[in-house]
């Protein structure tokens, strides 16, 4: 009896998650649907489902028109290099804050974390004057350099919390077998810290794949990303919901995949390790 | 015991990130201060000198303001609303026992991934358009005349799509914390006979407090900071009917070249901000001794 009950709820709690979730996720799924349609059926009036005429001529077209491999190079160079080059930087905050606290240390957390919430707008302008002036506006290297500084403070965070859990004694045995420093946070601390740094350098890229304000503004041409690739689309021209979507698709595919495995970092580095 | 030699070698080891952490965030925002204060138009170079408080005076007695102001709130509590009650419905709904939960994570989680210009463009063309988009379709269906969402309701339609990409967030945050009560604690209430409604209220929703104070902390940080959406559906438009603060900032300062009017704009943008990093810092901090 309560079991034919407890069964009849699952299957009510089933279909009900399904369909809210289906709900939530149908805008991505139309997007994927629609890719593959002709312009003609992506517009037809009753709409249909899956492509009719099922055509890769709109991923031709899109990268035709507007460069597609291009922006995508130069988001991957942005957001995996301005990510390495902040571990470069993190790990060794990070190390010395969680095994070498000072009394001050909480206190350069909160104020790393601080600096997070300046608002973008705030400083948009002296950025945009002073790019102008070192010509960096519309390079590649000045995104990686602006995006760095913007997820510093997660990276720090998301590797103390991470070596926060190593023990402390590891590190003082190596100290105590003669290890130098250098080779104590290469050798010792790194590779224990892997999936650490794995889950860190995977949030990190996804936040700077995402990122929309600062590579929108300060790019137009040659160094543009994927977030200005799509932008490019925002004014319609003729018929082209298909390539819209055929584009939408080629912007977020990859970052799709990688988010899904990330689900759990995510919340970490997101809450600054609030939440875990 | 921390000697000296390893409490120096501790603060060289941190010395890059917190220069340069320190420069990114002191001398633009000094230079905005202080552009706040000049009159600078990159269209007039006649236009120079001090100017006291006027730009201040120019950008918050202008109408486009208020209503910036009205709309980044709207636009904040808004999605804030939509997100934190679909959140915890939604992570309740995820934490029961159901076929599919893995799967079901992911197609709850992919919005957070979709970046924010190509959201808004999936929305705006394939959902919203009046003549094809699948809202229309669906409005033809009934029998009703399709609505242009972001001619008549540009803010709404904004809200809609921020919410969108946040749900996952908040639904996500709240799960995990959901996850983090004990079995035992649940079990028990229900073993007391507790009715649904009233582990909810005394133990599920007290567990998840903190959660959703971090939920809408952090959200409001990012929100408040709104821009590409509006850039590549609305423009801001019609007039300035979906225009926040971010948005008039970068429409006085980088559209209209007003280097002096934006930077105040930036600069009462910064104080906003920083009420809210304050609660936010306090709840994080917190968390920090515990």
């Amino acid at each position: 009896m309560a079991r034919t009950a407890s069964v009849q709820t699952k299957i009510g709690f089933t279909i009900l998650a399904w369909a809210v979730a289906l709900l939530l996720f149908s805008p991505i799924l139309w997007t994927i649907v629609t890719a593959f349609k002709t312009e003609a059926e992506a517009i037809a009036a009753p709409p249909t489902f899956l492509p009719q005429t099922f055509t890769l001529e709109n991923f031709a077209d899109v990268q035709g028109r507007s460069d597609y491999i291009k922006h995508a190079w130069n988001s991957i160079l942005v957001s995996v290099g301005s990510t390495l080059l902040g571990l470069v930087i993190a790990i060794p905050a990070a190390w010395s804050m969680a095994f070498a606290p000072t009394k001050r240390t909480k206190d350069i957390l909160m104020w790393m974390l601080s600096t997070k919430m300046m608002p973008a707008v705030g400083v948009l302008i002296p950025i945009y004057l002073i790019f102008r002036d070192l010509r960096l506006l519309d390079t590649v290297h000045g995104l990686t350099l602006i995006m760095t500084l913007i997820n510093l403070p997660i990276i720090i965070w998301m590797l103390y919390t991470y070596f926060k859990e190593i023990p402390v004694d590891i590190l003082e045995a190596a100290r105590m077998d003669g290890a130098e420093l250098y080779d104590e946070i290469v050798h010792v601390l790194v590779p224990m810290a892997v999936p650490g740094i794995a889950s860190t350098l995977l949030l990190n890229v996804i936040l700077a794949w995402n990122e929309a304000f600062w590579t929108i503004t300060l790019t137009s041409g040659r160094a543009g990303t994927l977030t200005a690739f799509i932008s490019s689309f925002s004014s319609p021209q003729g018929l082209f919901l298909a390539k819209l979507s055929a584009a939408s698709l080629l912007a977020i595919a990859p970052i799709l995949l990688l988010g899904w495995f990330s689900q759990k970092q995510l919340v970490r580095g997101l809450t600054f390790g609030a939440v875990k | 015991m921390a000697t000296r030699q390893t409490r120096t070698l501790a603060r060289t080891m941190m010395a890059p990130a917190v220069i340069l952490l320190f420069i990114w965030m002191i001398v633009p925002l000094v230079m905005t201060i202080w552009f706040s204060f000049q009159n600078y138009s990159l269209i007039n170079p006649m236009m120079t000198g001090f100017a006291g408080w006027g730009n201040y005076a120019y950008v918050i007695g202008d109408p486009s303001f208020t209503q910036a102001l009205v709309n980044t709130l709207l636009l904040v509590g808004g999605v804030l609303l939509i997100t934190v009650i679909g959140g915890t419905f939604l992570a309740l709904l995820l934490d029961q026992p159901i076929w599919g939960q893995g799967i079901l994570r992911i197609l709850v989680i992919s919005p957070f991934f979709v970046m924010p210009p190509v959201a808004a463009l999936i929305w705006k063309n394939g959902f919203m358009h009046p003549g094809y988009g699948m809202l229309g379709h669906l409005w033809k269906a009934f029998g009703l005349q399709p609505v242009d969402w972001f001619a008549q309701y540009p803010l709404f339609s904004v809200i809609v799509i921020v919410a969108w990409q946040w749900l996952p967030f908040a639904t996500l945050i709240l799960l995990t914390a959901l996850q983090s009560l004990s079995e035992e604690q649940r079990e028990a209430a229900e073993m007391d006979g507790a009715k649904a409604i009233n582990r909810f209220r005394y133990i599920i929703l007290p567990h998840m407090a903190r959660a959703i104070t971090i939920v809408i902390l952090i959200q409001t940080i990012f929100l408040l900071g709104i821009f590409a959406e509006i850039r590549v559906t609305t423009g801001g438009g019609p007039g300035y009917a979906s225009t926040n603060i971010a948005f008039l900032v970068f429409r006085t300062g980088i559209l209209s070249n007003d280097i002096g009017a934006g930077s105040a704009g930036g600069v009462v943008a910064v104080i906003i901000a920083n009420v809210v990093a304050i609660f936010l810092m306090r709840a994080v901090g917190k968390n920090l001794d515990a």
